[in-house]
């Protein structure tokens, strides 16, 4: 991979930027791991007992010596901070370390950091300069401020599991955390923005993003659909794999395993896989008999293997690819060629395996072999490093 | 509140990908010209997904392209190459997501356009990297779901793969590449470089599972199982999943079996007390959940369960989610209209700054609208 004549010695962009990260599972601890990996210094800020609660908080099972595999996939390439904030001497404390700091990010339920004495009024007048940006489930206000702001919770509110599976199939979630992981991802744009801005203005900002929103924002193109023509997108009775897309798009079965086929013209379809039963169809019916052309060539395509299938379709530059799982995926050259994975090296020499910053950089993949932190690790050294003592005597 | 003011960002790009991108940074504040070729502009304009559409061209190529500009350039045309050289020597940001290898064909390759703009952001998103042996497949949504896993983290485990039905790789590829643009925009007004920010489809993808494929990494590559039964999350433990009720479905994320028990009244969840056991008899705790939940109403189940805290929600479609208050408050939709007075409601941009929204009522471009005014502004020849 060439580096396309980029300077070599020009730094990671957000170098010298610092991010205090008072966020617990997903949400905004994937949004400081991005921070991180672009460059910035991202210091969790954690209560002294149990701190993140993702940290006790394992998928399938796993666990890394006292904390989960999930805990050091979202946390790597970060230090940790502890401090009980309804102690006024450790809030003096961090108040001073605020004002030395470039971004506050929190994924708090509304209210809880301004009851802290941590809203962002009080951390402006602190330093002006100040980023500070919040995740909420629902936003700050309306009837369900205090509702618990979880990823399947915001799915089930949103229509999104509605967008999945078939027709007649019950509601069908995102099998992965999706609004947690837009959100965090939109936090960084907002965060990423309001530093540019402060570049030139010198004033920071308040930025605010809920999963909500979010996950509204995801759905953009079904919602303007459905505000212009009144009707609910609906899924397909089969292959469905985008309410608003018309026949073949979908995933079929075929004799040895199963395909995708993506936007390809009906007639060329008919040609590239000799299925003449899609004669009767036109272009013009890929919408209105999506359900019947879809049938038709889930049936043909059923006779075959995928590999045939796929040859009479690569052939024509068509758009079609076999469904791997990851093992499959992982044996290929163009996934090696890719370098996606990175070992994070454990305090204890142990390595953990996992993935890097999707993201180059001139050139250059964003890698980092630094684990997650112990709790409270690098407590001591922050304080003396930004001179935390001063605050409290 | 415009965070991105007198940011000029030059966009070659199509479809999904690199437009929802350029979308976010209109609506952060940026000017954003859209390069297009002369007749046919961007396919997406007649990319139709319904009956419903906007002066003949798709409302998805509206949604995507509103608060933009269109400037029509034939990329093998002398004269018009040298036009859009005039617009690059003036822009912060330029970004497409052509194949690999066809912008260094045109002439606007990343050495070129720094050749006219030394500190530009140059920002590109490919289907699977720029080189290797992949770089010539066709970058898709649908082909890179299926090549990289996510329709196995979907659906029951008897039912055949499951893609995500909404365009998520494209979408998570756009945001990661503004991401990279903005940090570069950052450490371009610290220091004065520019730099170059690439995507794949294929990294994001691979991204987006981070936290599960962390998982089959480290423990031994075993795949992910989805559930038999109420599946939501091949590694999340019961009772997560969506539940039938007598009228409609009841979404449980986490939540301690023994408290269900009670709360519920189901005295035949008793015998899992090991909260090892409710990852690994999930189908089983499932089942008999299921089996209480379905004769009674979502209403009921959620008058018992959110008082006591449990993670709870009524499942919603469009219909019934805008006809809540909660909903109503955010304010999401906003009208847009076209120079020539087509009105379309949309979505606005999620992302709230000092407590303002930020709207914009500019709708997307005809193809080569604004040629004579940026002709003029820019002094092209």
């Amino acid at each position: 991979m060439s580096d396309k004549g980029a300077s070599p010695n020009n730094p990671l962009p957000l170098k010298g930027v610092l991010v205090l990260e008072f966020c617990q599972y997903l949400s905004g601890p994937s949004a400081g791991l991005r921070l991180a990996d672009l460059g910035a210094r991202v210091i969790k800020i954690e209560n002294p007992g149990k701190g993140d609660l993702c940290r006790i908080l394992p998928i399938k099972n796993r666990w890394v010596g006292e904390n989960s595999l999930l805990f050091h996939t979202i946390n790597r390439n970060k230090e940790s901070y502890t401090v009980n904030l309804k102690s006024p001497e450790e809030l003096a404390e961090i108040l001073e370390l605020i004002r030395q700091a470039d971004v506050v990010m929190h994924n708090f339920r509304p209210g809880v950091m301004e009851k802290l004495g941590l809203g962002y009024e009080k951390l402006k007048g602190l330093n002006p300069g100040l980023v500070y940006a919040e995740i909420s489930g629902y936003g700050s206000r309306g009837p369900w401020v205090k509702k618990p702001g979880q990823d399947l919770l915001l799915q089930a509110m949103t229509g999104l599991m509605y967008a999945s599976g078939d027709r007649h199939d019950p509601p069908v979630p995102f099998g992965l955390a999706i609004g947690d992981i837009l959100c965090g991802a939109q936090i960084v744009q907002g965060i990423l923005a309001a530093l540019v801005s402060r570049n030139r203005s010198g004033k920071g900002a308040k930025i605010e993003l809920s999963l909500f929103e979010s996950l509204l924002d995801f759905q953009f193109e079904l919602l303007t659909t459905y505000f212009a023509g009144g009707q609910r997108p609906l899924r397909s009775k089969v292959q469905n794999a985008h309410p608003l897309l018309g026949a073949p798009y979908g995933i079929y079965a075929t004799r040895d395993g199963h395909m995708a086929i993506a936007m390809v013209p009906l007639k060329t379809l008919e040609e590239a896989l000799g299925c003449k039963a899609l004669g009767r169809f036109t272009q013009e019916m890929v919408f209105t008999h999506r359900d019947k052309i879809k049938k038709v060539l889930a049936d043909h395509l059923a006779s075959d293997n995928t590999a045939f299938w796929l040859a009479g379709m690569r052939e024509k530059g068509l758009w079609a690819m076999d469904v791997k799982n990851w093992k499959a995926l992982k044996q290929e050259a163009g996934y090696k060629h890719m370098k996606l994975e990175q070992k994070v090296r454990l305090p204890d020499g142990q390595p953990v395996l996992t993935n890097r910053c999707p993201i180059r950089i001139d050139g250059k993949r964003l890698v980092s072999d630094r684990p997650a932190p112990a709790l409270g690790t690098d407590s001591e050294k922050i304080r003396k490093e930004f001179n935390l003592f001063k605050a409290t005597t | 509140m415009s965070l991105l003011k007198d940011i000029l960002v030059i966009d070659f790009s199509q479809f999904l990908s690199g437009p929802s991108a350029s979308l976010r940074l209109a609506d952060l504040g940026a000017r954003v010209i859209k390069v297009e070729k002369p007749e046919t502009g961007d396919i997406c304009r007649q990319l139709y997904v319904s009956e419903v559409k906007v002066a003949g061209e798709s409302t998805i190529f509206h949604t995507i392209n509103r608060n933009k500009e269109s400037f029509t350039a034939d990329l093998k045309n002398e004269a018009n190459k040298i036009q859009v050289r005039q617009l690059i020597a003036k822009a912060d940001v330029v970004m497409h997501n052509f194949r690999p290898g066809v912008m260094d064909r045109l002439g606007f390759s990343y050495e070129a356009v720094k050749a006219i703009r030394p500190e530009i952001i140059y920002a590109e998103i490919s289907g699977y990297g720029e080189d290797g042996p992949w770089k010539d497949l066709p970058g898709q949504d649908l082909l890179l779901q299926a090549l990289t896993g996510l329709p196995y983290l979907n659906g029951e485990s008897d039912k055949a793969p499951t893609p995500m039905g909404i365009s998520v790789v494209d979408i998570l590829a756009g945001t990661h590449l503004t991401q990279g643009i903005l940090a570069a925009l950052y450490r371009r007004d610290q220091n004065g470089e520019g730099g170059l920010v690439q995507v794949s489809m294929l990294e994001s993808a691979m991204d987006f599972q981070f936290e599960v494929f962390t998982t089959f990494l480290n423990d031994g590559e075993e795949l992910p199982q989805r559930s038999r039964t109420n599946h939501a999350h091949a590694y999340v433990a019961a009772p997560y999943g969506v539940y039938a009720t007598a009228d409609g479905y009841l979404a449980l994320a986490m939540g301690n079996i023994q408290v269900l028990k009670e709360l519920l009244v189901c005295p035949e969840l008793g015998e899992f007390t090991d909260p090892g056991e409710w990852f690994d008899r999930r189908d089983e705790i499932k089942t008999i959940l299921a089996r209480h939940l379905e004769p009674k109403s979502t209403a009921y189940w959620l008058g018992i369960l959110e008082p006591a805290d449990i993670w709870c929600a009524r499942v919603l479609d469009f219909d019934s989610m805008r006809a809540e208050e909660g909903y109503r408050v955010l304010e999401m939709e906003m009208m847009v209209k076209t120079t020539k007075g087509h009105e379309l409601k949309t979505t606005r941009c999620p992302i709230r700054v000092n407590g303002q929204l930020l709207t914009s009522p500019q709708g997307a471009p005809f193809l080569g609208e604004h040629n004579d005014a940026i002709a003029q502004e820019f002094g092209l020849k």
